[in-house]
């Protein structure tokens, strides 16, 4: 490591270390929509319409989250009720 | 039965053709029958690389009809006898490339071959997935510039979910990274990713890296695969690249401005 970080010290900070952190951002971004089952989007809208039924919520206010980590996977609902509207049903 | 190898990269104009040339031509000229097909169907520009346009009688996509047969299509190179064109057809129905009919073909050449080379259309539309589908090996040709990466990683994940080998859950593809068009002086400048930086980014096994070098033009002007220039940077770059994919240890070359030897000692291992 000494070797290169040596040479990182040598080189000027140009436009490369900003390619190479959006890059970073924009890759791992990428990486975890790949790996989401196509099903997510249908599945929110469902999800969404079932929870209309009892309560007025927007499509803002669920957020379905998706992770895999090594062997398991976690779906992750947040629904978020407005303040007032919780007793239609 | 001979291996096939994609030779692809999303972004267009990134270097897919010369690399198929160069690299059928010195697996050829290292004693391996080799085919490389021009897979960029309406576009085809490999036998112009190649130099062999004027001897184009039938090509991929009469194979396929069985309109004509694949020895009336192969072109042999002139240069080496080991090495053959199947050359793109000008038709504009790019669904001509049926899958079927593709693997038909594919199989049908690694039989009589070690290694088949496919050279992959820009994009990744019906042409370039044809290209992708059957391979047990991808090259990935990357310039060190943001939108090639990011389409680079993109590829990458195609060749992993939607290839032959992950639709049968066999041994994935095994995937090289090949970085093209670098130019020493701009990283050292700090203009332009380096290397590492790209390597760190897509973790991929470094294949080569080729310089940015006037000779790529030379030898596309005149038809010649740039591997044969031997006293270019470029041509060298490329034979390292072929002895390396052959299982030899060949330290990376062209990486530095002067020969300060920092590249080679960190990746030469």
């Amino acid at each position: 490591m000494g070797l290169m970080d040596y040479f990182r010290s040598t080189r000027h900070k140009g436009s490369a270390s900003v390619a190479k952190e959006r890059l970073q951002i924009l890759v791992a971004h990428d990486r975890s929509e790949r790996h989401r089952p196509s099903y997510l989007p249908k599945l929110q809208r469902e999800i969404l319409e079932v929870i209309r039924k009892y309560v007025e919520v927007d499509m803002s206010s669920v957020s379905v989250n998706y992770e895999q980590e090594d062997s398991r996977e976690i779906l992750e609902l947040n629904i978020i009720l407005p303040e007032a509207a919780q007793t239609r049903a | 039965m001979g291996r096939t190898i994609v030779v692809t990269s999303g972004k267009g104009g990134v270097g897919k053709t010369t690399t198929s040339a160069a690299f059928a031509m010195g697996l050829a000229q290292r004693g391996h029958r080799s085919v490389v097909i021009d897979f960029d169907v309406g576009l085809r520009n490999l036998d112009l690389i190649m130099g062999c346009e004027r001897r184009v009688v039938y090509d991929f996509v009469n194979v396929i009809n069985g309109e004509a047969n694949l020895n009336q299509a192969l072109i042999r190179d002139k240069r080496c006898d080991n090495l053959y064109i199947l050359p793109a057809s000008q038709t504009r129905d790019k669904e001509a490339l049926t899958k079927e009919g593709v693997g038909k073909v594919l199989d049908e050449l690694s039989k009589t071959s070690d290694y088949v080379i496919c050279d992959s259309p820009a994009g990744i539309e019906h042409g370039a997935h044809m290209a992708m589908y059957y391979a047990d090996d991808a090259l990935v040709v990357t310039n060190p510039e943001v939108s090639s990466v990011r389409d680079s990683d993109r590829m990458l994940g195609i060749l992993a979910s939607r290839s032959r080998r992950a639709e049968n859950n066999a041994e994935p593809i095994r995937e090289y990274l090949l970085l093209t068009r670098y130019a020493a002086e701009r990283v050292e400048r700090g203009e332009m990713l380096s290397v590492e930086d790209v390597h760190e980014i897509l973790s991929l096994d470094l294949l080569g890296v080729i310089p940015e070098s006037k000779s790529v033009l030379n030898a596309s002007n005149s038809g010649v695969p740039v591997i044969l220039d031997v006293e270019s940077d470029a041509g060298q770059a490329y034979g390292d690249m072929v002895a390396r994919y052959l299982g030899e240890e060949v330290p990376h070359r062209f990486l530095g401005v002067q020969k300060r030897g920092f590249f080679s000692r960190i990746f030469g291992g």
